[in-house]
């Protein structure tokens, strides 16, 4: 590009970064805000809101952990393991049958399978919640597991099928010349092979599952099976005006997923991706 | 008779997600339909078939209209700041010459989407605080104290309010998005454009935005549902008050079914929710395969 630093041209890089750099601050004063919240007293909060906490304490935190954020986050962490390995298996079964396996009526199948990506939770909410009260379900663990698996099939299905498809079809027909069961190909081969996309599938479910509101909401009631954003609602009613703790409670559910997103950006910017423009 | 068996069992491997997304989502669905048409009282449980009744209803509810209303508002400014202005703050930012400054302000602006809506809500709940909230704080220090007010507790600013909240939580993602799109722009075409003397807003116009026009439309497909699926964060930060003046379609589903005990209601709010979202996910598979074809 050909750089010529007029007068005017140095006015609108100038521009450029103060607008850059503004929207920076304005993306992260309110999370450095809500973290050093955490370490205030109910009156430093109440009183200059900019200021900093005189003493920095890890008081709210502990609060937070034990008025139910430990119950919360247990919660969450199991259903978000369960669940992603239950996606990503049941989804990466489907993407290999679809793509390897000559079964009956391919297109009609691929085409049930990722035409649940089209239909929004809000829609099936009261059925579903009648089902689940009849298989006594309902308010349990097992709610969760089964509707963050079934809902987010579609999507990871589309993301693996689509990587598997572009995989060379000449190494599985290698190996089942060697004799190697469909099986055994499954696991030692293609699978293998799909890492990169496993990855991304993996990491899009843990953000997903771990940030998850309405069915959350809906299903569960109790502390025991409550997730975190839901159990972060629960601390904000239940314990009145003691906002730092819940300003701690908050950080505690955000912490996770933001290095999450720092340690794999790579691999979720690819799946975002490949989600929406493939 | 061998193959048939073999293809058969074949099936094998698409079953567990066949039966999971069939019995948990497809099912739902139908099921939802014939709610919609019964009156159902959940304490005595009598259910009672009443045909159209429950939409019938539905078009003399005003705050049915308005919460449709609502959703639209999210769409309409969603696709302003989180689709057009999304791309141009990626076209800005993919104008940058340094790498690490490239990757670092994309980083940041997308963490408020690593987090999630409730946290977010929750925090911006604090921010339109009127006593310890800094938005008022901040007004009242620049002199603009008359500006500062109770954000989520009036009807003339609640919803606002909430989807400024959702367009900080949301543009971070767009934008890295589009920053992708325009990283796959071939360097050539710029380069051939800053030789016939084409200016930086000229490339924009003349270059990046009818090449990456296809994400554009996606990113837009995508935003409109999103809007009309709204929930989370308007639960969180008023709960569709005051005076319903927040509720969005999702909302009024939840209160009417989950709160007022009117299941049937519920399910034909539903039904209008599932109509449109499948409306706009056909046109957006209508516009992939446009696409295909084309490339």
């Amino acid at each position: 590009m050909v750089s010529r630093l007029s007068f005017l041209g140095v006015i609108v890089r100038v521009f450029m970064w103060a607008f850059l750099l503004g929207l920076a601050v304005v993306v992260l004063y309110p999370l450095l805000w809500m973290l050093v919240n955490g370490f205030k007293t109910n009156a430093e909060l109440f009183g200059d809101p900019f200021a900093l906490p005189v003493d920095w304490s890890f008081d709210n935190y502990r609060k937070a952990w034990n008025r139910g954020v430990s119950d919360y986050l247990t919660t969450s962490v199991l259903v978000t393991v369960t669940s992603t390995i239950a996606t990503v298996f049941v989804s990466a079964w489907a993407a290999y049958g679809l793509t390897r396996v000559r079964i009956p009526m391919n297109r009609t199948v691929t085409a049930l399978i990722l035409g649940g990506l089209m239909l929004a939770p809000t829609v099936a909410l009261v059925p579903l919640v009648k089902m689940f009260q009849a298989m006594g379900l309902y308010n349990s663990f097992w709610a969760l597991l089964i509707l963050y698996t079934a809902f987010r099939i579609p999507f990871t299905t589309f993301l693996i099928r689509a990587y598997m498809i572009d995989l060379p079809r000449e190494v599985d027909e290698a190996a089942e010349m060697d004799g190697a069961g469909r099986w055994t190909a499954f696991w030692r081969i293609t699978l293998p092979m799909c890492k990169p996309i496993i990855t991304s599938t993996v990491l899009l479910h843990i953000l997903f599952t771990w940030n998850e509101y309405l069915f959350a909401m809906v299903f569960t009631s109790g502390s025991g099976v409550q997730t975190l954003p839901v159990g972060l609602t629960s601390l904000m009613s239940k314990h009145g005006t003691d906002f730092p703790v819940v300003f701690a409670g908050m950080v505690i559910a955000a912490v996770p997923v933001v290095l999450l997103f720092f340690l794999g950006q790579r691999y979720i910017v690819r799946g975002l991706a490949d989600g929406i423009g493939k | 008779m061998r193959a048939i068996v073999r293809r058969t069992l074949g099936l094998a491997w698409v079953v567990p997600a066949l039966v999971l997304v069939g019995v948990f989502v497809y099912l739902p669905l139908v099921q939802n339909l014939q709610f919609s048409t019964l009156e159902w009282d959940i304490y005595s449980g009598s259910r009672e078939y009443i045909g159209f009744d429950n939409y019938r209803r539905l078009l003399d509810d005003p705050v049915f209209w308005s919460s449709f209303g609502n959703n639209l508002l999210y769409a309409v400014i969603s696709i302003a700041v989180q689709v057009f202005g999304a791309l141009v703050l990626a076209a800005l930012i993919e104008s940058i010459r340094s790498e690490r400054w490239r990757r670092s302000l994309r980083a940041i602006y997308f963490v408020p989407s690593a987090i999630s809506l409730t946290v977010a809500g929750l925090l911006f709940y604090f921010i339109y605080e009127p006593s310890l909230g800094p938005l008022n704080h901040l007004l009242r220090a620049v002199g603009l104290g008359e500006l500062a007010q109770a954000w989520l507790g009036q009807e003339s600013t609640a919803m606002t309010a909430i989807i400024a909240m959702s367009q900080w939580q949301g543009f971070g993602y767009s934008t890295l998005l589009f920053a992708v799109a325009i990283q796959r722009i071939p360097a050539e075409i710029y380069g051939a454009a800053a030789i016939d003397g084409v200016g930086p807003i000229g490339r924009f116009v003349h270059v990046t935005f009818p090449l990456v026009r296809e994400m554009t439309g996606l990113m837009a497909i995508v935003t409109i549902s999103g809007a009309f699926q709204v929930f989370n964060e308007v639960m969180v930060m008023t709960g569709g008050g005051p005076n319903n003046s927040t509720q969005v379609l999702g909302t009024w589903l939840y209160r009417s079914g989950f709160v007022r005990n009117d299941f049937g209601y519920a399910a034909a709010i539903a039904t209008v929710l599932f109509v449109i979202t499948l409306g706009i996910a056909l046109v957006q598979l209508w516009f992939t395969r446009r696409r295909r074809v084309e490339w």
